[in-house]
């Protein structure tokens, strides 16, 4: 992979933006520019050139990547070497960045087995508020010298900071995988769930439509035999299609373009929603719902709520709705003050987490 | 500023209203088990110390404290490395200690709601009728407390596979600087706006009080299996590491101790381990008996052909446990071979661990004092044990000796701390790792939590006037370090 530095580029346009006083929306592919609150998108700063591998050694199982490098062609890499990223980020378009996927704190279908997008950023590179080039957290599994900046930045979307490098922890990729689709409504599905959870089914990721379940077991090839022989359910065979599918958002369930998308991400355990039975789809073993609706934001709010989850609504236009779940006064005050510390001309993007920061 | 008499009546005088007589401590016999952490070579004494056991307390004290500008220490167990609940003579110490209640174990989300004061190991103990555990285990896990782990982000020997404290906390319920309360995190998995829960995980009591926290709890697993492998050389060890590593297993723990160590584990112990060898490794292998099974091979293909001299798998439960337990008392066996001792806690990458633990090897000897080595051989994370006698004047030698070895950390690419923290400990070696403005970053980090000050002041991120003062090396893109800041 061809190595390229723009950094000098990107120090620069942040200083201009220091000097002229505006905001720059920072981007990537700008394939997930539909997500969190509209904002000012007049002054630029494209991340996407600034693309490569900073340093891989696969016996460490971590990378360092520039942020603009494309999600493509890191994984190629990885896989090559026997590794994933545990996180298994949507890749939304064949541009789609890891700088992108970082900043907006994305996690796939592996999310509940094998942790978060934050779970795997060991250190992070990145010009500041102040257009300083800035390091926190390193290559290593361990370190708690100083706050955590580097996981700060996962989910941040653009306003903290521009992504440099960073550096993520891999994992070995499963040496077998098997899917089976299990009939079932979402009741039963539920219920499979909470009887696997104490068990140690190797279940790397689960999808619950239209009736159908779907779960797929990753691990050494004799549990994974052992297990899926132990489960009522038929393999299904093409399976690394399907699961790309709903990684992507590219499944047909999110095809439908005529009620707003929203994701809740509830507990664990929480039991099938009833109130949400069509236009679903499951992930997570339950804790993540893709549900169209026409219902009003408080009360799908309120349903997430009720069960200590939230609700973002991930695509739609609804003039005057946040798009991400409210938050407690203090936690508003102190994001905001976070914000101004560490922003504090004000260049990146204010208002798409929330409008007061 | 007025006395310290003074002061301290009327702050008794403050708390009294809604604490009762025992939970104010202020005389000078009553003050003393406070004066220091784990690090017991520095010492202070506070001006009193609090002990309320209900949150509203809590924020009644940050209340006070604040209007009248104390310093607040926040303590657990007191079992810290880095002398991160050194007290501050100008203010409090505000213990948690009371706060020893599991509130609920909930069997369905696998999660477990308890007071920041309860003990790490009490936790999965009382998860285990559930069939469930909480992973993260330091050595010091019969004694500190979970709202330390939180505050210092600390591991164990199976955070290798399972993570560190920050992968299995999920809520923290917090009280801020100005006695607000505050959540972070939440029982689903993920969070909408700033990763705060992050940003809390490793925050020294820095932030704000930790006064709840909600922990995910863990099936145990069906199977396990620890290895004991011993070997004449600690470089053909190191490699075996690495090698483990690389042929795709996550090991459940992996941990190494060099001949030092080992001897003084066994003697203290009795663990079972070989006295005769340069190190031994532990590796623990966990999950579904198929993998298990086919892993246990893997692993002793790789290490035969690495060198190893033997091989012993342990054959019960209670010999798994017998040699876990040397390995877990390792560092007071090392406290019975030598008067006293000096824990370190650099991270360096897998693959320097030979070169590192051959320079570490030299500056022993360049030092003229003993090095004693157990640790998280899986994730880099070094413990060397400098052994001392303070009677004999060696404490500024071992410190010396301390920070040549962290800046060997830093130079091969790693940290000054993995697991213990900041501190008071290694304050100056924070000025070699980061750059003036990365320090500035932190301090803008605490200032949106806590403006005043009054947390935990003076810890885990150095003034910039000290990093000059301290004159480090820390050589960013190539400019002198904190060039813009006059030295004295
Ligand atoms: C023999 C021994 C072995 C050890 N092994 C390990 C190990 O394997 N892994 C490891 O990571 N550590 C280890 N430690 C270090 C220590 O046990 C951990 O750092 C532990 O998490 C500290 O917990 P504590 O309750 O004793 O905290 P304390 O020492 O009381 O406090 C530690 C820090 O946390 C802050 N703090 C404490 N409670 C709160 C709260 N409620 N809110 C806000 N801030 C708070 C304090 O201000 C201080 O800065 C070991 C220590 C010893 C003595």
């Amino acid at each position: 992979m061809f190595d390229h530095d723009i950094s000098a580029q990107l120090i620069e346009q942040v200083n201009q933006a220091i000097t002229d006083k505006h905001c720059l929306y920072i981007h990537g592919a700008r394939s997930k520019q539909f997500y969190g609150n509209p904002i000012e998108m007049e002054h630029r700063l494209d991340v996407s050139p600034h693309s490569g591998i900073v340093d891989y050694q696969p016996s460490e199982l971590v990378v360092t990547v520039r942020a603009g490098t494309k999600l493509i062609e890191l994984e190629k890499l990885l896989i090559a070497e026997g590794q994933i990223l545990p996180f298994e980020p949507p890749i939304h378009t064949e541009n789609s960045t890891i700088g992108g996927v970082v900043a907006a704190g994305l996690s796939g279908p592996r999310r509940p087995f094998s942790g978060a997008v934050r779970d795997h950023i060991l250190g992070v590179e990145m010009i500041n508020g102040r257009g300083e080039v800035v390091r926190f957290g390193g290559q290593v599994m361990k370190n708690v010298a100083g706050y955590d900046i580097s996981r700060l930045m996962a989910g941040s979307l653009g306003s903290l900071g521009v992504l440099l490098n960073i550096s993520i922890k891999l994992i070995p990729a499963p040496k077998q995988e098997v899917t089976l689709a299990i009939e079932a409504n979402s009741q039963q599905a539920m219920t499979l769930f909470n009887q696997w959870r104490p068990t140690p089914l190797p279940i790397s990721a689960s999808c619950f439509y239209e009736d159908c379940l779907y779960i797929r077991l990753s691990g050494g090839v004799k549990a994974v035999e052992s297990f899926s022989q132990r489960i009522d359910g038929d393999i299904l065979p093409s399976a690394e299609g399907f699961w790309q599918a709903i990684r992507n958002q590219k499944h047909e369930f999110f095809d439908t373009l005529d009620k707003p998308l929203w994701r809740l991400s509830l507990p664990p355990a929480t039991p099938a929603l009833r109130r949400f039975e069509s236009d679903t789809l499951i992930e997570w073993n339950g804790a993540q719902y893709w549900l169209y609706s026409n219902a009003p934001t408080n009360i799908i709010r309120d349903i997430a709520s009720k069960h200590g989850g939230h609700a973002t609504l991930y695509i739609g236009d609804r003039p005057g709705v946040n798009y991400f779940h409210p938050l407690p006064s203090v936690s508003i005050m102190i994001q905001k003050r976070l914000k101004q510390n560490l922003d504090p001309h004000g260049i990146f993007s204010s208002g798409r987490l929330y409008k007061d920061f | 500023m007025e006395e310290p008499t003074k002061i301290q009546s009327k702050l008794i005088s403050k708390f009294s209203e809604f604490l009762d007589e025992e939970a104010i401590l202020s005389d000078a016999d009553e003050l003393r088990p406070y004066e220091c952490d784990g690090l017991s070579a520095y010492r202070k004494t506070p001006l009193l110390v609090v002990l309320p056991c209900t949150i509203e307390a809590v924020q009644k004290i940050m209340a006070i404290c604040m209007r009248f500008g104390i310093p607040v220490v926040a303590r657990g167990a007191g079992t810290g490395l880095s002398g991160g609940a050194l007290p501050h003579e100008q203010g409090i110490i505000l213990s948690l200690a009371r706060f020893d209640k599991i509130i609920d174990i909930n069997a369905d989300h696998f999660t477990a709601r308890v007071q920041p004061g309860v003990r790490n190991l009490s936790i999965s103990t009382a998860a285990s009728s559930y069939g469930l555990y909480y992973a993260p285990d330091p050595s010091s896990q019969i004694a500190c407390s979970i709202g330390g782990n939180v505050a210092e982000n600390s591991g164990g020997v199976h955070c290798l596979k399972y993570g560190l404290t920050l992968h299995n906390v999920m809520e923290i319920t917090l009280v801020t600087a100005k006695g607000e309360l505050l959540t972070v995190g939440s029982p689903a998995l993920d969070t909408p706006g700033y990763d705060l829960l992050s940003l809390m995980t490793g925050s020294e009591g820095m932030l704000a009080i930790i006064v709840e926290v909600l922990v995910k709890l863990l099936p145990q697993a069906d199977e396990k299996q620890l290895i004991m492998v011993s070997f004449d050389k600690i470089e053909t060890a190191s490699h075996a590491v690495s090698a483990i590593i690389s042929s795709g297993i996550i090991p459940a723990g992996l941990e190494m101790m060099d001949r030092l160590a080992i001897q003084a584990a066994e003697s203290f112990a009795h663990a079972g381990y070989p006295t005769d060898v340069d190190a031994i490794l532990l590796c623990e292998l966990d999950g579904s008996k198929e993998d298990v099974s086919e892993q246990i091979e893997i692993v002793q293909r790789i290490l035969t052909k690495g060198g190893a001299v033997d091989i012993r798998i342990a054959k019960t439960a209670e010999e798994q446990a017998k040699l876990w337990q040397g390995r877990k008392s390792a560092f007071p066996a090392v406290g019975r071979i030598s008067p006293d001792y000096y824990c370190m806690d650099g991270t360096i990458p897998r693959h320097q661990l030979a070169h590192v633990l051959e320079s570490m090897n030299q500056l022993s000897k360049q030092y003229d004092l003993p090095i004693a080595n157990v640790f998280h051989a899986g994730d880099g994370n070094l413990h060397p044990l400098i052994l001392y006698d303070a009677n004999k004047g060696e404490l500024e030698k071992a410190e010396k000796l301390g920070a040549d070895i962290l800046s060997l950390c830093i130079e091969v690419g790693g940290t000054i701390t993995g697991e213990h923290g900041v501190g008071h400990e290694k304050l100056d070696q924070m000025c070699i790792q980061f750059s003036t403005q990365e320090i500035q970053q932190f301090h803008a980090i605490k200032s949106s939590f806590d403006p005043h000050e009054l947390l935990n002041p003076g810890k885990a991120i150095p003034t910039l006037h000290r990093c000059a003062e301290f004159g480090a090396m820390h050589v960013h893109h190539g400019k002198l370090p904190h060039s813009d800041i006059p030295r004295f």
